[in-house]
């Protein structure tokens, strides 16, 4: 075990679902150190957020970038050193408002790089705003008479826009998450991970997302983008999380 | 002053009809026979019809700006005879595809030539400078030899055309016109962006990002071309955003990374461009100006971005160059990118249209252009991107360098890339970026940036910067006072003690500039206190025209 912890002092609020994600990144990073990866040739980047902070927290090489952009970014270092493994954490504000076409550009692209986003469904570090998976009717501070928008649903987009790995996943569950973070890390090619992330402060989501994720069924075939565009899509008293869609197409770096 | 020999050929017709490659052609043969030439275009924002131009102006000795006096007028339609006659000498002469030869008007059955020979309308343009080989006298294998360069294998068509105007013209004997004897220099025949983009090349440049907008389109374009040859990775991706993130990723990786656009796309960078500046990643941007407010006139020239680019948002030791011609575009080239890594931080280079697109016949000296690196660092363990030293420049290593956990980070940090809001450390850490200046101040001094021309003694002083040199120093041929021309390379950091010192040499200071407000001026009087007496301004999207100027300057000398 490679102990990955850093001198930043944590500024997440106590109890915050973000420390299960920080947990559970650590925890994949040195699974995959001890089957061979090497950790001067990890990077991950950062928007920013709550979420961003996590890069203070994992002694690896880091990039906190700008609001939205962190996808951007772990392209260009991808592009300009394949060797490194390249894994980018996002907001949903972050990368579902502010750089979303980002995300439908590295879809499109494949380049072979991770992203994690923590959907909170909330402008956490901004305190409390609507962002766009936020449930319609919500209030906060900027819709104090509730939204009036539908949410999107970031993983249609991105399966829409050509992801080859596409996935969620709930930050209650530990080892679930693990699991998964791992496959995308694993996958070649451009992997998604949605992670439903409660905020404590803003948006408890805990009590909800635990009576209603459950898992893909057994065989669920991984390679039908018709399905998995359902699959993503069915919002009720079940959510299913797991992989909708895992396919191998060329990478983008590979072209150059 | 002795009376120089000057010539200019123009070549017009609708977008689509081949006028600037053609113009592109003639002045590859001049430049190849020894000529001094500069090649101007003028073209609207449209793929086909509107009116397009290129003109190709040479003399046996040093030209810095082209002509408008024609000598030879090829008008691949009746628009350009109606637009450009009035342009022509008293013997200037008109190729044109026309029934019957009518004073100044030769005909020369350009589309039946081309269809006789079942090539498509595009190509009559080769017969069109077969026809000009006659008049000029120059050798009609040299004009092959430069289409087998251009267009390869496809090359037989244009040949086979340009025997055809050749003849034609010999057999009726048409009026040639006496050159002078060229000198040999060897030069080689580019526009501005060619330029600098072989001096960021030179410099070792490894991957650029840019997404397409005129003026600074034919710089990826160049380099995409360039690619394979060189090792360089080019991509074009979703929109300047990206662009400038994704450039600044792959700076953090270590690679020597570069993108270009204009004002609008610049705006679009801005935010990253002062990451770049808190997070010390070397990066260069170019800003090929075009005429006019945001989207403005697309294929026009301007000068209005200078007040802009030196204000990115937030406080780091800036740096913003300005070559005035292809040559400096070419050293500073790569200047900018070597001066990016040395010093960790962002570099702007301004362009502009008419300095982009213009080509002259130049001698690029590669032997000036060294690659150099960061301060390297010994990584290992303890490594803190940001440690602080006293010439503020932190060692540089990169991700996948062993041991050395490489964090940087937009907000302010401390010395190891953590975030912090401590009130020392962000003092500190701002101190730190700018105690690079220093050292920046001190490079530059290794270059000349600020250069006097003309009467060096003379108590006229004009000042300008970037491409409006090509007109001025054209224009101090025709001056009658003595005037000496202040051309200032470097923008930011301006060497103040220098310039003020020039300046107030000075009775009267006027100040040439392509834009509204005189922006050059406000950084004059800004930096050194000194205001110019008069201000030469067009905004018109067109460049000084050398004999206009001259007049305007005389009168105010007068
Ligand atoms: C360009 C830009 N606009 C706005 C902000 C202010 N801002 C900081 S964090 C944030 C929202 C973060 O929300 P999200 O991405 O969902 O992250 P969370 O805090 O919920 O983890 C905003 C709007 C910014 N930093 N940059
Ligand atoms: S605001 Fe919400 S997301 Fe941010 S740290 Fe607190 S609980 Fe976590
Ligand atoms: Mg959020």
């Amino acid at each position: 075990m490679i102990d990955l912890n850093t001198q930043a002092k944590n500024t997440w609020c106590p109890g915050c679902t973000n420390f299960l994600i920080l947990s559970a990144f650590k925890n994949v990073l040195n699974e995959l150190f001890s089957t061979g990866l090497n950790k001067d040739n990890v990077v991950m980047t950062a928007g920013i957020g709550c979420h961003g902070k996590i890069a203070d927290y994992v002694n690896i090489n880091s990039f906190i970038s700008l609001h939205g952009r962190e996808v951007a970014t772990a392209t260009g270092i991808k592009l300009a050193n394949p060797k490194l493994t390249v894994v980018a954490f996002a907001g949903d504000g972050d990368a579902y408002a502010e750089g979303i076409e980002h995300l439908v550009h590295a879809a499109k692209r494949n380049s072979n790089i991770t992203l994690l986003v923590h959907n909170n469904q909330v402008f956490g570090l901004t305190t409390g705003q609507v962002t766009p998976t936020s449930v319609k009717g919500y209030k906060g501070r900027s819709t104090p008479f509730g939204s009036v928008e539908e949410p999107l649903n970031p993983l249609s987009v991105l399966l829409s826009s050509g992801a080859t790995f596409v996935a969620r996943t709930y930050a209650g569950n530990l080892q679930e998450m693990q699991v998964i973070m791992k496959k995308a890390i694993q996958h070649k090619g451009f992997s998604v991970v949605d992670i439903l992330q409660p905020c404590i402060s803003f948006k408890d989501t805990r009590e909800y997302f635990k009576e209603r994720v459950c898992e893909l069924e057994k065989n669920y075939p991984t390679d039908k983008l018709d399905m998995a565009l359902v699959e993503v899509r069915s919002n009720g008293d079940k959510i299913p999380c797991g992989i909708f869609y895992q396919v191998q197409k060329p990478i983008f770096e590979d072209s150059f | 002053m002795k009376k120089q020999n000057i010539f200019s050929v123009l070549v017009g017709g609708a977008a689509g009809d081949g006028a600037r490659e053609a113009a592109a052609n003639l002045s590859r043969l001049l430049t190849n026979v020894g000529f001094e030439v500069i090649q101007t275009v003028e073209y609207p924002s449209l793929i086909r019809g509107g009116h397009n131009f290129a003109r190709v102006t040479f003399s046996d000795d040093k030209i810095h700006s082209d002509y408008e006096a024609l000598d030879i007028l090829v008008a691949l339609n009746k628009e350009t005879v109606d637009l450009h006659f009035k342009e022509l000498k008293k013997d200037g002469l008109v190729i044109f595809d026309c029934e019957k030869q009518d004073k100044k008007i030769i005909n020369l059955p350009l589309c039946a030539y081309a269809k006789e020979m079942g090539a498509p309308p595009i190509l009559r343009t080769a017969a069109a400078l077969g026809a000009i080989c006659w008049i000029l006298n120059l050798d009609l294998e040299e004009l092959n030899k430069i289409f087998k360069t251009v267009f390869k294998d496809k090359a037989e068509a244009n040949i086979k055309l340009s025997v055809k105007g050749y003849e034609n013209f010999k057999n009726r004997k048409i009026t040639q016109i006496k050159l002078p004897k060229p000198k040999k220099i060897i030069r080689k025949l580019v526009d501005g962006n060619e330029a600098f983009a072989e001096g960021l090349i030179k410099a070792g440049l490894e991957n650029y990002f840019a997404y397409p907008m005129t003026p600074s389109s034919s710089i990826l374009h160049f380099l995409a071309g360039k690619a394979h040859e060189y090792k360089i990775k080019v991509a074009q991706p979703e929109n300047e955003i990206a662009v400038i993130n994704m450039a600044l990723g792959s700076a953090y990786a270590g690679k020597r990374t570069a993108t270009a656009s204009t004002g609008g796309g610049f705006a679009l960078m801005l935010e990253a461009m002062a990451m770049a500046g808190m997070e010390e990643l070397p990066i260069v941007v170019a800003d090929s100006q075009r005429a006019g407010t945001s989207t403005g006139v697309a294929t026009r020239t301007g000068q209005g971005d200078l007040a802009f680019v030196r204000n990115l948002p937030g406080e780091f030791p800036q740096i913003v160059l300005a070559p005035g011609d292809q040559e400096e575009a070419y050293l500073l080239g790569g200047l900018s990118l070597n001066l990016a890594w040395q010093f960790q931080t962002p570099v702007v280079v301004l362009l502009d249209k008419l300095l982009s697109e213009n080509m002259s016949a130049c001698q690029l000296d590669d032997k000036k252009i060294k690659i150099i690196s960061s301060k390297p660092s010994k990584a290992g363990k303890k490594y803190q991107r940001y440690e602080f030293t006293d010439d503020g420049i932190s060692p540089l290593a990169f991700p996948g360098d062993k041991d050395a956990v490489v964090k940087v980070c937009s907000y302010e940090h401390d010395e190891k890339g953590y975030i912090t809001d401590s009130s020392e450390i962000t003092k500190a850490m701002c101190e730190k970026r700018f105690a690079k200046i220093k050292g920046i101040v001190k490079e530059l001094a290794k270059h000349e940036m600020i250069k006097v021309y003309g009467d060096t003694k003379s108590k006229n002083t004009l000042v300008f910067f970037g491409s409006t040199k090509g007109a001025i120093l054209e224009a101090l041929k025709y001056i009658k006072k003595p005037v000496r021309a202040v051309q200032i390379l470097c923008l930011e950091p301006l060497d103040t003690a220098q310039l003020k010192k020039i300046l107030k040499e000075s009775n009267r200071i006027i100040d040439i500039e392509n834009n509204y407000t005189g922006q050059l001026a406000n950084l004059i009087r800004e930096k050194t206190g000194i205001e110019v007496c008069k201000k030469i301004l067009r905004y018109d999207s067109f460049p000084f025209e050398p004999l206009s100027l001259a007049d305007t300057i005389n009168k105010i000398l007068k």
